[in-house]
């Protein structure tokens, strides 16, 4: 077994596992298994930490809270809605994304400097980070498990249009594809075409047309009838 | 370094996998994972890109194995006992055996809000002005260190676009290394799908990344 930085002596600990799980034989049992034993590591080194005065175990529960209940992508609907129903909004935000996504409130960590890319009736803008799992949380909150995961992360830039069919999104032939890698710092939020039949709606019913996945690239915005 | 993480172009791994409804956490140690790892790196100890480094560093058959958490635990446990946060011994017991190294910062409830809130800008000034300009043709450089870099693979010596001057960042590549933020000028540059695919590739594509300036050459 090859001996890096990372295989200590956790891994043993995991290969013990491991070995039990097959004497089950069954694959469902070794995931949870497997996702018992990172209970059990996770868990151990929280309580490691907090016995060295390292971490405080009231700011964990306090980041769980602000994304679970606080920054997602109704942040991100808002921004977007708001781009469709104000021509000055919608201008600043090609502008300079990061101070006009703040003058909504939404600022701080993985958004601090922020890209807004309009898909158009001829492009559509796809977001993607191959090298990690670089996503604006500012706005989206924290990335789905597909968005971190090989698969996305390998084909997004040679095959987008097989990954989007994977989303039930079809485009047609001749609409280009834009993929965004994010490699460094700026991090990108897609803003959707409108969809049509959406005049007089205001802001708040437009956000609610407006999935995460629309504002990532692997879905378009919601039509009115769909609400219905 | 090319590293398991570099998964632009690579096959194999199967279908997307979307979840209706995805719930944010699908266990509880993910949420105290997500959490151990922000305030360890409250610590001031390492920076973002020596974090990526530590999860990139993990063999490759682990990390195509494992959850996006798992690697960030796996990443986290590398660098405490890099700076003598916590050993080895003390990792695998869950107690602890020995005093270590004192952080900067600790991260407590109270401070959170205003933490998350402020982030960490990464953009610095330069003194230089920018060596190219929206528009022009560029050329990636071919390199392949076995240190950090934000240049994919897919994306090396091939020909693009400049399509915008971003600001001047911290340069990972010098920055996860303890070597200092070095900013540079960054661009974003535009591929079309043939030039890094050749033969077949999807005529509509087309590819950005955002590149710093010494990846970049003149056509």
């Amino acid at each position: 077994m090859l001996l890096g930085e990372d295989f200590d002596l956790h891994e043993e600990h995991r290969d013990h596992n491991h070995i039990h799980s097959h004497d089950h034989h069954d694959d469902h049992h070794h995931h949870d298994n497997h996702y018992s034993d990172m209970q059990a590591r996770v868990k151990a080194l929280e309580t490691l930490l907090t016995e060295k005065g390292l971490i405080d175990p009231a700011a964990i529960d306090v980041i769980v809270e602000t994304y679970e209940t606080k920054v997602g992508p109704r942040n991100g609907a808002h921004v977007v809605a708001k781009a469709w129903s104000d021509a000055d909004f919608a201008d600043w935000l090609k502008r300079d994304a990061t101070a006009a996504i703040a003058s909504l409130g939404f600022t701080g960590r993985q958004g601090e400097h922020m890209r807004a890319v309009f898909n158009t009736a001829d492009t559509h803008n796809l977001v993607v980070c191959t090298l990690c799992s670089c996503y604006p949380w500012s706005v989206l909150g924290l990335p789905p498990v597909w968005y971190k995961a090989p698969a996305y992360r390998s084909r997004a830039v040679i095959d987008p249009r097989g990954v989007l069919a994977e989303f039930g999104l079809t485009l047609p032939e001749e609409k280009k594809i834009r993929i965004w890698d994010s490699t460094a710092e700026l991090r990108y939020l897609v803003i959707p075409e409108r969809p049509a039949g959406t005049e007089g709606m205001d802001e708040a019913a437009l956000a609610g047309l407006v999935s995460r996945d629309a504002m990532i690239g692997t879905a378009i915005a919601g039509s009115p009838e769909a609400l219905r | 370094m090319n590293g398991p993480h570099d998964l632009g172009g690579q096959m194999g791994f199967g279908p997307v996998a979307p979840e209706k409804d995805e719930p944010s956490f699908h266990a509880e140690w993910e949420k105290r994972a997500l959490g151990i790892t922000l305030s360890c790196g409250a610590f001031g100890a390492w920076t973002i890109d020596e974090s990526r480094h530590a999860r990139e560093n993990i063999p490759p058959a682990a990390y195509l194995a494992v959850s996006y958490y798992e690697l960030w635990i796996r990443g986290v446990e590398t660098l405490l006992k890099r700076y003598g946060f916590a050993t080895g011994e003390e990792l695998l017991s869950g107690h602890k055996l020995q005093d270590g190294t004192a952080p900067k910062r600790v991260l407590k409830a109270e401070m959170v809000p205003a933490v998350l809130a402020k982030g960490g800008p990464c953009d610095r000034p330069v003194e230089t002005a920018p060596l190219f300009a929206a528009g022009e043709r560029v050329k990636t450089k071919n390199f392949n260190p076995a240190t950090h870099t934000r240049l994919p693979r897919y994306a090396r010596a091939r020909t693009g676009v400049v399509e915008a001057v971003q600001g001047s960042f911290v340069f990972p590549d010098d920055n996860a290394h303890g070597k200092g933020e070095n900013p540079q000028w960054l661009y974003t540059v535009v591929f079309e799908g043939a030039e890094i695919w050749g033969e077949g590739a999807d005529p509509s594509l087309t590819v950005s990344i955002d590149a710093w300036e010494s990846y970049l050459e003149r056509v």
